[in-house]
């Protein structure tokens, strides 16, 4: 079915638009709580993070839906368009639903789990490594990139694509703010479809077992995508904590 | 390599600056992660503590239209299908848990379970609401409570299976020792010995699973489908709090949207209350059954 | 060249802990001094004063005067600045596993803004001749990673890297303890060559250690310093009786 390829394409295509911000986002949350927050605030800013781990998808989509898509639509959308409607990619009518917003809210969405994913990681760390890179004459952020980041990079690949491979299956939020229209734009403003919310959306139109079939085989498709992100990023997160001495601070 | 050289003083002045550049920068990234939360939180507070009030806990909904109503069924709607989670999941997760650490060290089918457990986890929730529909809904050729009952409880039964099978492995070796150098047998051992000290986490593990499922949408779309009115019966659809938020959010009336943001008030509180017991709950046991 | 260190009026302190009290000594230039003592008599504590690593522990804190030269390093200098002049060696070689071995060594001059590909070269086989690890692995660069190397290998060549910027001080602490003998020795001949041109301040358990390369040694005892002389005199001749119990091995 080449209007299922299109919608795998369209699922990549978002996720692309969240790989480049998110993860340096989570990453700055994760340098911040393991490196430079003073410890006092330690556990109330990881505990706040997991609590946003914690609210359920409908909760946000319907933040987004009365939130996020009015700021999409007469704030954000109109100022993306002035100054950079030059590249194409907000061209068209803006109703505040589309791409860019569902963009959006799955990147709030996953940042948390990226976060304290990456976390764990950068504390699977030995102090020793730290310790190098300072006597060296390093100064703090020296001393991350080189100590700390560069020794977790495969590391933390493995906790974005566990962040992406929760994006991917991510539906109530993002049916409610993609707009629901099975097509392929350029324009970040367009509407469209992503394999999850094409199920819970035409379900209940589903008439006829081949309606209802070619869902459940997007079902699949979805399915199998996820698994196999999943289990790649498992093992690269595996890789490096499974020898992890505890870290003493 | 005079170190007072001026261009060593140039390059220190840099690397001081990309320092500063960069905790800047850190800082502005935890801030933006942690507004959207305080930005949800408030938004629900401002919006949905004004709809709260004793028809909304006792009442179900109103016929399209009319004002008042409320979300009463929705809510016992959820607990009745959590209950059903719950008793389903929990006694699964648990024993798988136990089988994991005790009975199948090393043993080829136990990383077949573990693996098992792990991609059931990462399946997303939609797909598993979609197998459940084929397996059980369209079988029974109705939509039910327990069909929605055994969506949720497959999928808390991964993290709870998880966490049990480590709680398990922090309790030391010598206590087992100590029960079996007594004449007590494995079965018991496991039961009354290693279950116990490990309780405080493995209950902990189960509250967080039930965190989890209790915001699930996606799967109930499927499997209870939903209710307008007052359902006890396991084999009829039922309503839940999740599904009706859902409902109302995306509908064009401004009735149904307050009710919606009073629903969604409620289902935060009820998992940030799980959220916080588990916190909670976790430290003790951390300083009792731990190491 | 190396630099003399004047220590005036040390304290330290973990959290609420008094670790080092009131230490004051004079560590001559170009020369190899000995620090010994117990386990968690503080002499480690110090010899981390000395680069100012001891403050990286969020609830550590010194007071007191640290020269170097003219420079005083809590005063006159950012902790960057004296770190780089100050070289250290750990007790656990500590290379990093993801950079092959030329890039550990040159990673210091790499931090400093050094780029050159000829300056880099250079120094860093210099480094290596210095650590006495060139011949060993003067094929392998590029090719090998840090930690592919034997422990003693490893130490040498977190040696090397700390050579690599130039130090005036060249601080060890325990650096052979994790090794097996033969390494150990070859660290020791290491030391012995390497101190007409730094100052080196080495923290050991290792008494015997102690007498073959340093020309002064201290003794440490909770927290304090109880004696500070030429080597042979400490081991020979002690004045403290407290040096000479843990000399003739009544405690330690």
């Amino acid at each position: 079915m080449g209007s299922r390829l299109r919608r795998l394409w369209r699922a990549a295509l978002y996720l692309w638009h969240s790989c480049y911000l998110v993860p340096r986002a989570a990453l700055g949350v994760a340098i911040f709580i393991t490196e430079l927050c003073p410890q006092r605030l330690r556990a109330p800013i990881s505990f706040l993070t997991e609590l946003l781990a914690a609210i359920p998808s409908v909760v946000y989509g319907l933040w987004a839906v009365f939130v996020l898509v009015p700021i999409m639509r007469d704030q954000l959308g109109p100022f993306l368009y002035k100054t950079l409607g030059w590249t194409g990619f907000f061209e068209g009518a803006n109703f505040g639903v589309g791409l860019l917003t569902a963009s959006i809210i799955l990147a709030i969405m996953i940042l948390p789990i990226i976060s304290s994913l990456t976390r764990d990681i950068m504390n699977a760390v030995p102090n020793s490594q730290r310790e190098a890179v300072l006597a060296l004459g390093a100064t703090r952020w020296e001393m991350i990139r080189i100590g700390v980041l560069r020794n977790s990079r495969i590391g933390i690949v493995g906790a974005i694509m566990l962040g992406l491979g929760r994006a991917l299956g991510e539906t109530m939020a993002v049916t409610m703010v993609i707009g629901n229209h099975p097509d392929i734009a350029k324009s970040l403003f367009a509407p469209g479809y992503t394999l999850a919310s094409v199920i819970a959306n035409e379900f209940s139109e589903a008439t006829g077992d081949l309606y209802l079939s070619a869902l459940i085989e997007i079902g699949l498709a979805l399915f199998l995508v996820t698994i196999v992100v999943n289990a790649v990023a498992r093992l690269m997160v595996w890789a490096v904590t499974r020898n992890a001495p505890a870290r003493v601070n | 390599m005079n170190f007072q050289s001026k261009s060593m003083r140039l390059n220190t002045a840099w690397r001081s600056a990309a320092n500063y550049l960069v905790s800047g920068l850190s800082i502005l990234a935890t801030v933006l992660v942690i507004l959207p939360l305080l930005a949800i939180l408030f938004y629900l507070l401002y919006k949905g503590t004004s709809s709260l009030n004793w028809a909304f806990f006792t009442h179900i909904p109103a016929p399209v239209g009319e004002s008042g109503g409320g979300m009463a069924n929705s809510i016992v709607g959820s607990g009745i299908i959590l209950l059903l989670a719950s008793l389903m999941g929990v006694p699964i997760g648990i024993a798988a848990g136990v089988y994991l650490a005790e009975f199948g060290r090393g043993r080829p089918f136990a990383t077949a379970v573990r693996f098992t457990a792990d991609v059931l986890n990462g399946v997303p929730s939609i797909v598993m609401g979609i197998a459940i529909y084929s397996l059980i809904v369209m079988q029974q050729k109705h939509f039910s409570a327990l069909a929605g009952g055994v969506a949720l409880a497959i999928m808390m039964v991964p993290t709870i299976t998880r966490t049990t099978e480590e709680m398990l492995a922090t309790v030391p070796h010598a206590v087992r020792e100590a029960a079996f150098g007594l004449g007590i047998p494995k079965w018991r051992t496991v039961l009354s010995i290693s279950l116990r000290t490990a309780s405080p986490g493995i209950i902990t593990g189960c509250m967080l699973a039930f965190a989890r499922v209790a915001g699930e949408t996606a799967p109930l779309l499927f499997t209870a489908f939903g209710n307008e009115f007052w359902s006890f019966d396991l084999n009829q659809p039922i309503a839940a709090l999740p599904l009706q938020i859902y409902k109302y959010a995306i509908s064009p009336y401004d009735e149904w949207h307050r009710l919606a943001w009073a629903g969604a008030l409620v289902l935060i509180a009820m998992i940030m209350v799980s959220v916080t017991l588990v916190r909670i709950f976790a430290n003790r046991g951390a300083l009792k059954g731990g190491n | 060249m190396g630099v003399d260190i004047r220590v005036e009026n040390l304290n330290a302190w973990y959290g609420q802990t008094h670790t080092l009290h009131d230490v004051s000594l004079h560590i001559p230039a170009n020369h190899a001094t000995a620090l010994i003592g117990p386990s968690g008599c503080g002499k480690s504590t110090f010899v981390r004063c000395l680069n100012r690593m001891h403050e990286t522990n969020p609830i550590a804190r010194a007071e007191g005067s640290v020269r170097m030269g003219d420079v005083d390093i809590y005063k006159d200098a950012s902790p960057v600045e004296i770190r780089r002049r100050v070289g250290m060696v750990f007790q656990r070689p500590n290379p990093f596993p993801t950079m092959s071995i030329y890039d550990n060594v040159a990673s210091g001059l790499k931090l400093n803004g050094f780029r050159k590909k000829r300056i880099l070269d250079e120094v860093v086989e210099r480094s290596l001749k210095q650590a006495a690890l060139w011949e060993e692995v003067k094929d392998d660069l590029r090719k090998k990673s840090g930690a592919s190397l034997s422990g003693g290998q490893q130490q040498r060549m977190c040696i090397a890297r700390a050579l690599a910027v130039d130090p005036e001080v060249l601080l060890m602490d325990e650096p052979a303890s994790a090794l097996d003998p033969v390494s150990t020795s070859k660290i020791e001949d290491l030391i012995f060559q390497l101190k007409s041109e730094y100052t080196i301040v080495i923290v050991t358990h290792n008494m015997q250690q102690a007498a073959r390369v340093a020309e002064r040694t201290g003794f440490f005892l909770n927290g304090k310093l109880v004696e500070f002389d030429a080597t042979h005199k400490i081991f020979t001749n002690p004045s403290d009786k407290r040096t000479e119990d843990y000399i003739t091995g009544r405690f330690g």
